[in-house]
């Protein structure tokens, strides 16, 4: 097979720009330009029978206690030796936009600087080459990586104790929501209502519903925040709770949510934070002393571990002294000696006998736990008060400095936190959103999170983080600047951008339609 | 800091742009009776980087790392050699800091990955389709079992005794909240695995049979007769692989009736990492498409008519569909769904053969030699890399003493099963490429030692 990727930019179609004058770039042969590399799929690549892994032999024998059950041809992959590998995945990875290469100011997403250092800590073998299950005496160093990430999470909270084994932010919001579930059940009472404002992350309608309780909304008020005064008349013995994101999803601090919290409390009800936005304010408020009872905290977020194109995360779960008894297991337990076990199954009915249960193999994400302990020895908890504040200053100078150039539905409702927030109400007829989203992808910046939060037409959610120069910013806000204008002026060009990038816009209703999700190159069909 | 650009002379500039006396004057909002005028008490101040790794360093240093010692742990999390090109490539700043692929047209390369890693899942499970990954294999398994609820509208679930006790605690966990009716049981030592009451215990009301391949003791079901007593009552069966270099000998479960296969593979690529992040596999069949939980990566082409890949059928998800998406994950595990397809890629379909056989060889040495200690036998007769091993006394004070002497000798049963006293001197032992001869003597002699 060849190594050409049929897919790529061949001659048969034509000269695609600049036809008009005659020394203007020609296709390539190959597809590729320069340093803009096409790159086939590895089933088109591969070789059945070739390898990458060269495997030392062993002393076969007999395959007795396999008989009956062996397969009857190796699987269908093909393999590729190492430099062939390496090639392919690095210029697979020439397509991606990443953090490395400049802003990636996704909403709510906190794509911050992934520091090196908690890389290279979480491949000490001592970390990264310890089993699970492994006897708890040989394994004291990872235990105490968790108890100390915890007592980091619990003090920068101010809440009681916190839930390390969830594995993303989701999977700490249906912690958080389990407890809440289970606390209700042990008082005997069946509350079947979770009340979710409306600007809130899908995670928190689909986690409530998921635990069986039916989403009303919470209603807001026109400065984008909780309706108090609605949110109180709505409470009574049929609401299990409230899920509040806080900072919300507008990028505006809910300044009343300790009156929230009480109302809630008063009503027999819990409260739920969303803590995706926990990166606004780490050291500088405690959503325990707002009155929060369960709150996760995305680890790939706030404390810089890597987003690796989507996954893994890691969702530790802050609880209330109300909801701790209902936490899951296992998890670590410290002694006076200083020496520290774990509370799984075997403990877990006399230590942690109201818990809801396990929700995941083994206890948590190591791997992540090491990451973010170490961003925090670095910053310190100075550093991490300094983190929350840049990342506010950052957002609001974007804020404040495309003032007349698009539309802040909330920007008199006065400063933001880290994150914000526009709609399309700038743009002139015939643009939209995602025309400047596109926009920005041909100036050499990733978008912003477009369309969301729902509460504002054509949103457009811009969290920096703090790891942005000032010198970063100005190139972004003048690129934005510039796309906004030339929408205004009907510079149609933007409604097919991206021009520069390694694909023009992908057509997502075919790809829905028929969908394709394996490749079947090689079938009969 | 090290990781701050903002300058003192930058910040008084931007505060003069916003248009604020001071920085405290952007947290107007946060209750001023709530907002911390210094540093939290109770932690430490900011570190240089040498300082940090000498801190973390101490704390590695006091865990008995599994390449160091002689080892045989397994359960669910395997010990394999990982090529270093593959922690290279994922090193690669373009896959490490992105973002989940919302904008395709910068990020062709984590999806050109992701259909790549689906089509591989689905060739080595033998299934039609799979997604873009889970968190891991326990939960991949929940949400399998959800899945099945949806497709046959019914919620008795029934799992095999020989499923991982963890991933059966996990699922038992969900179905609280959800209404499903499950029952799990630790395993039984006699009869073959799935024969044990399994099969009795399907009936119309049943939306899935939940099997381990091979089962937590090693052994290795016959898939076939399962799927035909489940078929027959209009149940889905749902596969467990928790080790997939296993497919490199074994039937795919999709060969053998599974509707559904889901696994964790954290054996390829990834590395033990005390239990996480690991990766959760997803396969099934095409017609279930619409009710599958996760991200899935699709094939279309762009304005230009080139090939190209986007994250398609959103409308399941939770980001779209809010409260009625089929499973409420957002971030899967992409980096680690990376790693698997490199590694996949190195070894190819042959290379991923030779590597289960010598798996396999190593657990044959292993497994003719300890059932050769005094008082020691040996319960299979199935098993892949992991076998169990039937001590004369409780396995959990064996693994205690054996690590005392700096041998990793397995997973005390005890501790999978605490409250199963019939599995008490049961010890799981697992083998694969890394194990020597010298290994596997070491550990046979210890173990004769603390036994004697």
């Amino acid at each position: 097979m060849t190594a050409v990727n049929t897919a790529g930019w061949r001659p048969e179609m034509g000269p695609a720009q600049h036809p008009d004058h005659e020394d203007a770039p020609r296709p390539t042969n190959s597809g590729d330009r320069a340093l803009m590399l096409e790159e086939a799929l590895i089933f088109e690549l591969g070789r059945f029978g070739s390898t990458g892994v060269d495997i030392d032999d062993a002393e076969f024998e007999p395959m007795g206690a396999l008989a009956g059950f062996l397969r009857k041809a190796a699987p269908a992959l093909p393999g590729l030796t190492e430099p062939e590998t390496v090639r392919h995945y690095t210029r697979l990875s020439r397509q991606n936009y990443a953090i490395d290469l400049g802003p990636f100011p996704l909403g709510s997403c906190t794509m911050k600087h992934n520091p090196r250092l908690n890389e290279k800590v979480a491949r000490m073998a001592g970390f990264a080459d310890i089993h699970p299950l492994q006897p708890v005496q040989t394994v004291q160093g990872g235990l105490k990586v968790i108890n100390e990430l915890a007592h980091w999470l619990i003090t920068l909270t101010g809440m009681h104790g916190v839930a390390m084994t969830p594995k993303a932010g989701a999977h700490g919001e249906l912690c958080g929501v389990l407890c809440i579930k289970a606390a209700i059940t042990a008082r005997g009472e069946d509350r079947t209502v979770m009340l979710v404002p409306e600007s809130a992350h899908g995670t928190n309608p689909a986690t409530a519903a998921f635990a069986g309780f039916a989403i009303e909304n919470i209603p807001a008020t026109a400065e984008g925040r909780v309706d108090l005064e609605a949110l109180k008349a709505r409470l009574g013995p049929d609401v299990a709770g409230v899920m509040i994101t806080n900072p919300n999803t507008c990028g505006l601090f809910e300044r009343d949510m300790k009156a929230i919290s009480d109302a809630v409390h008063a009503a027999g009800g819990y409260v739920y934070c969303d803590g995706a936005n926990f990166n606004a304010i780490v050291g500088k408020v405690r959503p325990g002393d707002l009155g929060v009872d369960a709150m996760h905290i995305n680890l790939h977020k706030t404390f810089s571990t890597p987003h690796g194109g989507g996954g893994p995360g890691s969702g530790p779960v802050v609880l209330s002294k109300a909801l701790c008894p209902y936490g899951p297991i296992p998890f670590t337990e410290l002694f006076e000696d200083g020496h520290l076990t774990l509370v799984d199954e075997e403990t877990g009915g006399a230590r942690q006998p109201h818990s809801f249960g396990r929700m995941a193999a083994f206890h948590g994400q190591m791997g992540m736990f090491t990451r973010a302990l170490t961003y925090m020895l670095s910053h310190g908890a100075d550093g991490l008060r300094q983190v929350a504040e840049d990342a506010v200053l950052n957002a609001n100078y974007v804020l404040r400095s495309l003032d007349g150039e698009l539309d802040a539905p909330f920007g008199a409702s006065g400063p933001c936190m880290h994150e914000a927030l526009f709609s399309d109400d700038n743009l002139p007829e015939g643009f939209s959103t995602l025309d400047i989203a596109k926009g920005l992808i041909d100036e050499g910046f990733h978008p912003m999170t477009v369309y969301f939060p729902l509460v504002v037409h054509g949103a457009m959610l811009i969290e920096p983080t703090e790891t942005e120069s000032k010198a970063g910013l100005d190139r972004f806000i003048s690129s934005l600047r510039s796309l906004a204008r030339r929408a205004k002026a009907g510079d149609t060009s933007l409604k097919s951008a991206p021009h520069f990038a390694p694909r023009r816009r992908l057509d997502e209703t075919q790809a829905a339609r028929k969908p394709v999700l394996a490749w079947r190159g090689d079938s009969a069909a | 800091m090290r990781y701050l650009p903002l300058t003192p002379t930058d910040r008084t500039a931007m505060l003069g742009v916003i248009g604020a006396a001071t920085i405290e004057d952007l947290f107007v909002d946060v209750p001023a009776e709530a907002r911390l005028s210094g540093p939290i008490a109770d932690l430490p101040m900011h570190a240089s980087e040498m300082a940090v790794e000498r801190h973390m360093g101490a704390l590695a240093a006091q865990n008995i790392s599994a390449g160091s010692v002689p080892f045989f742990l397994g359960a669910g999390a395997y010990k394999h050699h990982i090529p270093a090109s593959v922690d290279h490539l994922i090193q690669r700043g373009e896959f490490l800091t992105a973002y989940t692929p919302y904008q395709p047209e910068i990020a062709q390369g984590t999806l050109q990955v992701l259909f790549e890693f689906q089509t591989q899942v689905a060739r080595l499970f033998g299934t039609e389709i799979a997604n873009a990954s889970m968190y891991d294999g326990s939960t991949a398994c929940w949400e399998a079992v959800a899945m099945a609820g949806r497709v046959t509208k019914r919620s008795r679930a029934v799992l095999s005794r020989g499923l991982h006790p963890h991933y059966a605690a996990t699922i038992t966990t969900m179905a609280k909240f959800t209404g499903d009716s499950i029952d799990a049981q630790p395993p039984k030592l006699v009869g073959e695995p799935g024969s044990d009451g399994l099969i009795a215990g399907i009936d119309e009301s049943t939306s899935c049979v939940v099997v381990q391949y091979p089962d937590v003791l090693g052994r290795i079901p016959d898939l076939a007769v399962i799927a035909e007593a489940a078929h027959a009552k209009g149940a889905l069966v749902v596969v467990v692989v928790t080790e997939p270099v296993a497919l490199g000998l074994l039937e795919a479960p999709g060969n053998l009736g599974a509707d559904i296969v889901v696994g964790e593979g954290q054996s390829l690529g990834v590395g033990l990492q005390f239990g996480g992040p690991y990766l959760g596999l997803f396969g099934c069949r095409e017609k279930f498409v619409r009710q599958m939980p996760g991200r899935l990566c699709g094939e279309t082409v762009d304005a230009e008519g080139k090939r190209g890949f986007v994250l398609t059928l959103s409308t399941r998800e939770q980001h779209i569909r809010r409260e009625k998406a089929t499973s409420n994950i957002c971030t899967n595990a992409g980096l680690c769904a990376l790693a698997f397809s490199i590694h996949m890629t190195l070894l190819g379909g042959t290379g991923l053969a030779k590597l289960a056989r010598v798996n396999h060889a190593k657990a044959q040495q292993a497994a003719k030699r300890l059932a050769a200690v005094p008082g020691v036998s040996l319960l299979n007769t199935s098993y892949f890399n992991e076998f169990t091993l039937i001590l004369p006394r409780d396995a959990r004070e064996v693994v205690r003493e054996l690590a005392d002497q700096r041998i990793l000798g397995g997973v005390s049963l005890g501790r999978l099963f605490p409250g199963a006293d019939h599995l008490a001197n049961g010890l799981l032992v697992t083998a694969t490429e890394c194990t020597t001869a010298e290994d596997i003597e070491a550990f046979a002699v210890a173990l004769e030692g603390v036994l004697a």
